[in-house]
């Protein structure tokens, strides 16, 4: 991978940011309500200073200097007050973001440790009773919303079986070894429900990728110059089969914030998904940006490493 | 595929005979539908599918119970010969709510289908048939679009329109319209991508090609000689499109930024139900089981039409 595929890939990640902000501001303007609209009913607020405050704030700037203003308080941090916590929605933002990056990454993590070796079996074996009944697992699988089974899993789980708990507390009294394991006994819940999910759709991509490479000619060659079935498959398919499936990953981000938001709020873990949800049912505007925005950036930011990942485990993608 | 040759170089030698080496000249449709029967759990999910379906149109007749009479003496109760669904903390049937959730939920899913396939296809189109550069900025803009996060946009954009839209066009027809548009705005781009790739491979193909020295104009070309040859993978991912609909309002609805209570929507019904789960599993059991029969057969269904479109495919 030369540095200039690097540099080119990062180039090209500013415009679609730029693209996404412009987005982002357009539906921001675009909505009814004015920031100030409680300050212009109230009567003891004379006209002469709502119109000062209006100006000081920059309230009657042309759009795109209102959108080249906002962008670059964006790009500093400068995100703005939290009405509802009393706190910087940055450092607010910054404090969830870790349980949720924690969360993410260990459903993504486990969505990838299912999907692939039964994605590969299953392809090894096509139309075999296995592949059958991976693939309706699969159905089922992403068939079934989030939502869903993750009342599904409390109502057996907690209620019946009384072995988890449900609510997610961010401050557990144990220490050492204790805390550990209750940690893992609150976590264990949201991140099978997302990572199943995640995992069900992933399956068929690994699956179609391996079939896709296993009929090429190379395989023939290599399995004709009398190389095992098992190291054919794992040191000449799966190797280059996987590659497309690290897109798929990063292509499917935006989709995982989704089940992100809804097993935080299922569960009650402290991310930016449940902060997301009660920021807007308590009309805080600010964080709701500030929480949109995160998630724009992470999924660039993750097309991003897919991309350069991609440029890395594929040499061929660097000369085109 | 069947091929059925003219016989019109010999036309002018012989009368015209039917050949029994050729096979009998099979419709489309007809050549379709026998791939797709192949598929049996596809079939069987068309005949799930088709019985829910009914079920939630002609259901209100069928079952006569109002959705929103309230009975305190039949609060939180479990499925019954009153109530084969049970009842909901205020006592209202669930049977019939989840009948008139039904047409919502299929309601939202079948319009924000429609939408997503009207703006795929377009854009698709005409990225597909354009200059290069305008081709290259369609698909900037499908690119981003793409890497929008979906679910945070939606509710954002819910967040702040819904008051303006329920003053526009009245609580319900409001939040339906804002739902379906939204729903279907944000997810046109797997289709234009789609289209797009058909059009590239189909506008070189020989028949086109033909058309266009005969002097057909572009937008006839467009019409009639490439779109319908581009339509099926947009059949097929519309289908899986309807399931993907109905999880999004479903979501929307569960997180309380869907549908107002007084309009039970599957999702709504399932957010009702969450807060009560030791109480009355069958709440939430019904609401959850309807979206989930439903997504899973409607995926299903796709599947079988990927089978029965998609001519790559040898059965």
């Amino acid at each position: 991978m030369s540095l200039s595929y690097v540099v080119r890939r990062l180039l090209l990640a500013i415009p679609s940011l730029l693209g996404i902000s412009v987005v982002l501001f357009t539906v921001l303007a675009l909505a009814p309500g004015d920031p100030f609209g409680e300050l212009m009913t109230n009567p003891n607020v004379p006209a002469s200073v709502q119109l000062a405050l209006r100006a000081q704030f920059g309230l009657d700037d042309p759009v795109y200097i209102r959108y080249f203003h906002w962008l670059f308080s964006m790009l500093h941090g400068d995100w703005g007050f939290s009405f509802a916590s009393r706190m910087d929605v940055a450092t607010l933002i910054m404090q969830r973001l870790v349980v949720t990056l924690a969360v993410l990454g260990s459903a993504q993590l486990l969505a990838v440790l299912v999907a692939i070796p039964i994605g590969i079996l299953a392809a090894a074996k096509p139309y075999s009773l296995f592949d059958q009944v991976a693939n309706t697992f699969a159905f089922i699988g992403f068939s079934l919303p989030t939502f869903f089974t993750g009342l599904l899993a409390i109502l057996l789980f907690s209620i019946t079986l009384d072995w988890l708990p449900f609510v997610f507390q961010s401050n557990l009294s144990q220490t050492g070894l204790a805390w550990w394991w209750a940690e893992f006994k609150q976590t264990i819940m949201p991140i099978c429900v997302l990572g199943l999910f995640q995992g069900a759709a992933l399956v068929r991509y690994v699956r179609s990728s391996v079939l896709d490479v296993i009929r090429l000619d190379y395989v023939t060659t290599a399995r004709s110059k009398g190389i095992g079935e098992r190291k054919v498959l794992m040191r000449h398919v799966v190797r280059n089969a996987l590659i497309p499936v690290v897109t798929i990953v990063a292509l499917q981000l935006p989709i995982v914030f989704g089940g992100a938001i809804v097993t935080e709020q299922i569960f009650r873990v402290p991310g930016i998904g449940s902060l997301l949800i009660s920021s807007i049912l308590t009309n805080d505007t600010p964080v709701v940006m500030g929480v949109t925005f995160v998630f724009a950036a992470l999924v660039i930011i993750f097309n991003l490493i897919a991309d350069l990942l991609y440029g890395l485990l594929d040499p061929r993608i660097t000369y085109r | 595929m069947a091929s059925s040759t003219p016989a019109s170089l010999t036309a002018d030698a012989a009368p015209v005979l039917p050949a029994p080496v050729l096979a009998p000249h099979v419709s489309p449709t007809r050549e379709a539908w026998r791939r797709f029967r192949r598929h049996k759990l596809a079939v069987f999910s068309l005949v799930v599918l088709t019985l829910i379906a009914i079920g939630v149109v002609f259901g209100p007749w069928l079952w006569p119970v109002s959705i929103s009479d309230i009975d305190f003496s039949a609060m939180l109760q479990g499925p019954s010969w009153a109530h084969p669904f049970g009842t909901d903390d205020l006592g209202q049937d669930l049977l019939a709510r989840i009948i008139y959730g039904g047409r919502i939920s299929l309601g939202v899913g079948l319009a924000a289908m429609f939408v997503a396939v009207f703006v795929g296809v377009t854009i698709g189109a005409i990225s597909g048939m354009a200059s290069a550069r305008v081709d290259a900025a369609l698909m900037w803009l499908t690119d981003m679009f793409l890497a929008l996060p979906q679910l945070p946009l939606l509710l954002l954009i819910i967040y702040l329109f819904r008051d303006q839209l329920k003053m526009l066009l009245g609580a319900q027809g409001g939040v339906f319209v804002m739902i379906v548009v939204v729903i279907g705005g944000l997810r046109w781009m797997p289709l234009t991508r789609l289209v797009r790739a058909q059009f590239l491979s189909l506008r070189e193909k020989e028949f086109v090609e033909a058309a266009r020295a005969l002097g057909a104009s572009r937008m006839r070309l467009m019409m009639r000689h490439i779109l319908p040859n581009a339509l099926g993978p947009v059949i097929v991912a519309g289908s899986i499109e309807v399931a993907n609909a109905i999880i999004a309002e479903s979501t929307l609805s569960f997180l309380g930024l869907g549908f107002p209570p007084d309009i039970p929507s599957w999702g709504r019904i399932l957010f009702d139900a969450k807060d009560q789960l030791d109480n009355a599993p069958h709440w939430a059991l019904f609401s959850g089981s309807a979206i989930f029969l439903t997504v899973l057969t409607i995926n299903y269904i796709g599947d079988g039409l990927r089978d029965a479109l998609d001519p790559r495919r040898v059965l």
